[in-house]
């Protein structure tokens, strides 16, 4: 038996925008086994539930993450909403879904960029972050932010986007999805991609479903667990919708779920935008949760499957909110998928799960 | 399988303008909804003080006794909160950032006295 090294890795580390921290276990190149440790951005927010009321909260649960911002106020305004028994406009849903769509957008376009960096091609990250700029100014135009918005809240959404910026944006998102094509030809086609992802960090289908793996880490294995599929929202008026999934369970089909669905996304926010109704974006708030009333919802984050809790106390002061997110799910399939690979692979692999440490965190 | 496949793209970007802008030679136009910071119209304010209660981050000031309105911009999160709840619509969200500044302080805004009538 070959003598066994120990490598920290992180939670400082070149490759990671995030801090997690990994005890390798080495036989020579090879990784026999890794030690997840995680804690180093713990913010305390959902104690803040306590100290801010249940309309000024949804700022806090926005700001959990830079990245999903404005899926968390989403998704903790829909679980306040269904707390209180409030029905929320339809063209609020769908702006809400348009904008949902458009971060997921913008998370994978990040994404992509990060792991062509992961694997040294230096211009195609800088070509996948400057096609995420055009859906940053998208955001900047129609909620005045690029990355926190303050769009959605209790009741609806604040602002409305008018009809003819929403040909914009569709307009954008056309002249994007060209760009794009080559963009990820080059992901999908090229081979010295190829040549850096396939076959690496494989996570069987059987081993991602008995691990629980959710988002496009569980579906590159062939799990079709995708929430938005449940109906959601304005989600239930589209006219299909089909969960993108590969079979080969390794980063190139993580690569791969990626690039297919950031499509997807163009092709719901086109037909949504095509049939959203007019009407109101909000409805107004009165009253508290009820004492001892406890709602769960559940949306699908760019990163896969997120659960929200929810407990009121009568006052305007929830009594327990609780975000349970996808890096928290995935962190057991990152670490299978870490076993038996080579050193130099770790940091793509762990990339391939998209870890998003401070929504795991909190 | 093949190599060069972001040749195309890249030609474009070697002969085509540069994606960004020289900062700060050259600065981008807001748009009209971005979140630059808050003004406050001192004149029609009526120092009531909603604007203090939502604010969420605690930014806001409003002190009667010294007729003073205040905001420490380092606090404010831009949530739209302030301006939409007040009741004489003299608050601004403006799509220009303020100017960097060598020390957090607030921003103090006095009331001018009322006019004594006669």
């Amino acid at each position: 038996m070959a003598t066994r090294t120990i490598i920290p890795f992180g939670p400082q580390h070149p490759v990671l925008p995030e801090p997690v921290h990994l005890d390798l276990v080495l036989e020579d190149e090879t990784v026999v086994a890794a030690i997840p440790q995680i804690g180093f951005v713990h913010r305390g927010l959902e104690k803040l539930v306590e100290k801010r009321d249940y309309m000024q909260f949804v700022y806090v649960a926005e700001r959990i993450c830079g990245i999903c911002s404005f899926g968390h106020s989403l998704g903790y305004s829909q679980t306040v909403e269904a707390l209180m028994g409030i029905e929320v406009p339809k063209r609020a849903e769908y702006l809400r879904v348009i904008w949902h769509e458009l971060s997921r957008v913008h998370s994978h376009l990040l994404w992509l960029g990060l792991l062509a960096d992961a694997f040294g091609y230096e211009s195609l990250f800088m070509h996948s972050w400057r096609l995420r700029e055009r859906v940053l100014d998208i955001f900047e135009e129609t909620t005045g932010g690029r990355v926190i918005f303050s769009a959605s809240n209790v009741g609806g959404v604040k602002n409305d986007i008018e009809d003819s910026q929403l040909a914009g944006i569709v307009a954008v998102l056309d002249g994007l999805a060209s760009e794009y094509a080559e963009l990820s030809g080059a992901f999908l086609n090229d081979y010295s991609a190829a040549s850096r992802m396939k076959g690496v960090g494989v996570l069987t289908k059987e081993q991602a479903h008995t691990l629980g793996c959710v988002g496009p880490f569980g579906r590159a294995s062939g799990l079709g667990a995708d929430i938005r599929a449940l109906g959601y929202g304005a989600y239930e008026d589209l006219s299909s919708f089909a969960p993108v999934t590969a079979a080969a369970g390794d980063c190139y089909a993580r690569c791969e779920v990626r690039v297919k669905e950031v499509l997807q996304s163009i092709e719901i926010i086109r037909e949504l935008a095509a049939k959203i109704p007019a009407g109101p974006v909000s409805v107004p708030v009165k009253g508290a949760p009820e004492a001892g009333a406890e709602m769960a919802s559940r949306l699908e984050q760019p990163r896969g499957e997120c659960f929200y809790y929810a407990k009121g106390n009568g006052t305007k002061f929830l009594e327990r909110f609780r975000v349970r997110t996808p890096t928290a799910i995935n962190i057991p399939g990152m670490v299978t998928a870490l076993a038996g690979c080579q050193l130099a692979d770790v940091p793509m692999i762990v990339l391939t799960i998209d870890p998003c440490i401070s929504c795991t965190e909190r | 399988m093949g190599a060069f496949k972001l040749g195309r793209m890249t030609m474009r970007s070697l002969f085509g303008k540069p994606a960004c802008a020289m900062y700060p030679v050259k600065t981008r136009e807001p748009y009209p909804r971005t979140k630059g910071h808050i003004e406050v119209d001192i004149e029609t304010c009526i120092l009531c003080g909603i604007c203090e209660k939502k604010c969420p981050a605690g930014a806001i000031t409003v002190s009667k006794p010294e007729r003073t309105w205040t905001i420490n911009p380092f606090s404010c999160v831009q949530c739209d909160s302030c301006w939409q709840v007040c009741p004489k619509k003299c608050l601004t969200m403006e799509s220009t950032y303020t100017a960097p500044s060598a020390a957090m302080s607030a921003r103090i805004v006095s009331k001018p006295e009322a006019a004594v009538a006669g």
